[in-house]
């Protein structure tokens, strides 16, 4: 077993990006991403890890880059933000279209304008249907484990796909938490090499990247549609073969308190665990209340949701980004869409919190739930907007 | 010629029998391997095409090549076919030179670490003029500025073709596109000069650039072989000969090209390690009015018009004669 050291969570997933072994890492500067890139810069300079890192001149290289270096069959990383996803946003959708395997650290982080450093959810959702594996992570460990999951599944053959971690910015990727960091022999176990189906080599002759007539378009999305639920699986398997590895168990949704829950708060990332304290504080007053941590966006873990929210009388969204315009935010969007064949659905409500930073206690999610339960909206609710 | 594999954006080809053949030094021996198989839907006289034939034909089959959008890629990957029988990429539009850096760095690593053999392999990034001098500059000179080796080949005929014959940054001053239509208000057409590209990859100080066409293809497949010889980036400027984007007849290409630089409006040149150097140097130049004279594009032109330009290229070709002879003194 590996040792618990204080470390702040982007210098621990940098660190076991390098013990991934990783051969090429490719980014560009922007906040909260950078202290992962940072210390990667510093692995490689130092000589600990053997890899090439690329200071590429924009983010959109930077995922061009992946695509060269995953198609020469390279293990491959990169970590961005906000603007920096939306800049690559291009070649994040050909990256897994070409069925190119590499891991994406995204420090969460809002889209401007106004320009924001700070934490939300809608870098992410703005590229929702790209094709990529995405999972969301609530703690350090989290974060830390995922980097050589992400690997694990993003490189198995049977689903060579792009892998995103969603990190919550600042709210994780800053703080210091006491993380157990796996040894060598552990990754080795865990992690075999890396062999791609197909790469770019004079020995083995192939043209990547054709382009799609009409006749063929649909097949081809289809056929991405068909890999990225296939990999749910193995996404679950690389978990439970973790969990034998570290005792920690992951799970596609996990429950936090759910027995004979009237009412259910589901959120995605680091919201889960400010929800588990306002969980337990409404549990000691008596009331039937507890939480869905949906920890894996893509594929979506369907039956495993519906089984979770099927029984509550109502379930409050915490979406952490706005579709403006919209018939609601995009989280309680797809929980509704799930949910409407079910006969015995519960009441959906969406609470969009915590844009651009905006600090979220236990508290606010306690009025969040009162609100919902009062106030019974269809639509969205912009909660704790001021003047 | 091809055949699908799970992934719908891969084809498989197989290796032409030619294989593994030594390239042969131009001028006595014309390498005869093809790189790109015929079949391609290049319109007839494209002489484009013939510029990337003779790019493949220099490097040979160890190669890994990643492509712009653009009419080169369009014409040769229609899925599930590809003309290509060398290792080849198309991610997006702006991007060769950076998903290039990509492919040099992962198969860099992979070789130091000993999980691939220890071949040398030729890494070329190619794209148009569009995808070059404007949507794909920024990835060039990171490119270029990082230092990897490289061979990045600009073919370019002076519009974006592939789209339907716009204007781009290296559409020379005069001439017609669908975006810069000569009218009243701009009698040109075009009413800017074209980017210098070679002087500006030589500003950054990589060790090879060069300018080329398919007319004379004994200097541009030296060239290429010079780029393949350098260590660290070398960006090749082709003039490409688009007959139907330029109105011109089919069969005439080649001779265009000729013109072009026998009137000075291409020179054909190169620098390397700083040294500039003219590669042919007409003991008198042709008037550019020879070279205007026949093209659609450049048909509006009137006499003060054609006059300003052939003042401009006058100078240009006095700039880069005297540049080429300080350096041969040096
Ligand atoms: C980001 C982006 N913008 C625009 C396009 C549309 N587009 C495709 S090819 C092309 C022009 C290509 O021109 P050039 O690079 O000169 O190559 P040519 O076709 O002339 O050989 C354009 C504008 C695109 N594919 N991607
Ligand atoms: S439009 Fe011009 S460059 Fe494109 S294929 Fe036709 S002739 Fe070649
Ligand atoms: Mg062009």
């Amino acid at each position: 077993m590996g040792q618990k050291v204080g470390i702040e969570v982007s210098i621990a997933a940098a660190d076991a990006v390098g013990l991934c072994d990783v051969d090429v890492v490719a980014a560009y500067p922007i906040t909260p991403q950078t202290h992962v890139v940072e210390h990667l810069a510093e692995l490689c300079a130092s000589g600990h890890l053997d890899a090439e890192f690329v200071p590429v001149e924009s983010e959109h290289s930077a995922m061009s880059v992946c695509c060269g270096s995953a198609a020469a069959g390279a293990r491959t990383f990169t970590a961005t933000s906000a603007q920096g996803l939306a800049l690559m946003a291009e070649i994040v959708y050909i990256a897994s279209s070409m069925r190119l395997p590499m891991v994406m650290f995204l420090a969460n982080r809002a889209l401007s304008a106004p320009l924001s450093i700070w934490n939300d959810h809608s870098d992410t959702m703005m590229v929702r249907d790209c094709g990529w594996v995405q999972v969301f992570c609530q703690n350090g460990q989290e974060v830390y484990d995922s980097i050589f999951h992400a690997f694990k599944v993003s490189e198995d053959k049977r689903v060579s796909l792009p892998v995103m971690i969603n990190v919550d910015g600042f709210a994780l990727t800053h703080v210091i938490e006491p993380i157990e960091f796996w040894t060598k022999e552990m990754v080795k176990q865990y992690l075999p090499p890396f062999q791609p189906i197909h790469t770019l080599h004079p020995d083995k002759v192939v043209t990547m990247g054709a382009f799609g007539m009409p006749e063929i378009y649909t097949e081809a999305k289809k056929a991405l549609d068909v890999a990225l639920w296939n990999s749910g699986p193995v996404v679950v398997e690389a978990w439970n073969e973790m969990a034998k590895l570290t005792g920690r168990q992951y799970l596609p949704v996990e429950k936090y308190r759910t027995e004979e829950a009237e009412t259910l708060i589901l959120a995605m990332g680091s919201i889960c665990e400010t929800a588990s304290l306002a969980v337990d504080e409404m549990r000691e007053s008596g009331r039937k209340i507890g939480m869905i941590n949906l920890r894996l966006w893509r594929p979506l873990p369907t039956e495993e949701l519906i089984k979770a929210l099927a029984g509550a009388r109502d379930v409050i969204v915490l979406d952490r980004a706005l579709t403006p315009g919209g018939a609601n935010s995009p989280l309680t969007s797809e929980i509704r869409t799930l949910m409407y064949a079910e006969p015995n659905r519960p009441n959906i409500y969406c609470m969009v919190a915590g844009l651009g930073g905006r600090d979220v206690t236990p508290n606010d999610i306690k009025v969040m739930v009162d609100t919902a339960l009062a106030d019974k909206h269809t639509g969205h609710y912009i909660y704790g907007v001021r003047g | 010629m091809a055949s699908a594999v799970s992934d719908v954006s891969i084809t498989e080809t197989k290796m032409a029998e030619t294989e593994k053949k030594k390239v042969i030094k131009p001028l006595k021996n014309f390498p005869m391997e093809e790189y790109i198989n015929s079949g391609h839907r290049a319109c007839q006289g494209c002489a484009e095409v013939l510029a990337v034939r003779h790019v493949l034909k220099a490097i040979g089959p160890d190669v890994v090549m990643a492509m712009a959008t653009g009419c080169m890629e369009i014409i040769s990957s229609p899925y599930p076919y590809t003309s290509w029988t060398v290792p080849w990429i198309h991610i997006a539009f702006e991007n060769a030179a950076a998903v290039a850096s990509g492919i040099e760095a992962g198969l860099k690593a992979l070789k130091r670490k000993k999980r691939i053999p220890d071949k040398e392999i030729t890494i070329l990034a190619m794209g148009g003029d569009g995808g070059t001098t404007d949507i794909g500059f920024q990835a060039l000179s990171g490119m270029m500025e990082r230092g990897h080796k490289i061979i990045y080949v600009c073919v370019d005929n002076e519009a974006y073709m592939n789209t339907g014959i716009q204007r781009s940054s290296s559409t020379p001053f005069g001439a017609t596109t669908t975006t810069s239509p000569a009218g009243r208000v701009a009698p040109a057409g075009q009413m800017t000069w074209k980017k210098d590209m070679v002087a500006i990859a030589a500003a950054h100080g990589i060790p090879y650039t060069a300018t080329a066409c398919p007319t004379f293809y004994n200097d541009l497949q030296k060239k290429i072989l010079k780029a393949k010889e350098v260590d660290g980036p070398s960006y090749i400027h082709i003039l490409s000969v688009c007959p139907t984007g330029w109105r011109v007849p089919l069969h005439k290409a080649i001779e265009y090209g000729q013109l072009a630089v026998d009137t000075g409006v291409f020179p054909l040149y190169e620098v390397e390690n700083g040294v500039w150097k003219l590669n042919r140097k007409p003991k008198e130049l042709k008037p550019v009015v020879e070279y205007f004279k026949g093209q659609g594009r450049y048909r509006h032109l009137d006499d003060t018009l054609t006059a300003e330009i052939q003042d401009k290229i006058t100078a240009r070709w006095n700039r880069l004669v005297k540049m080429c002879e300080a350096d041969k003194e040096d």
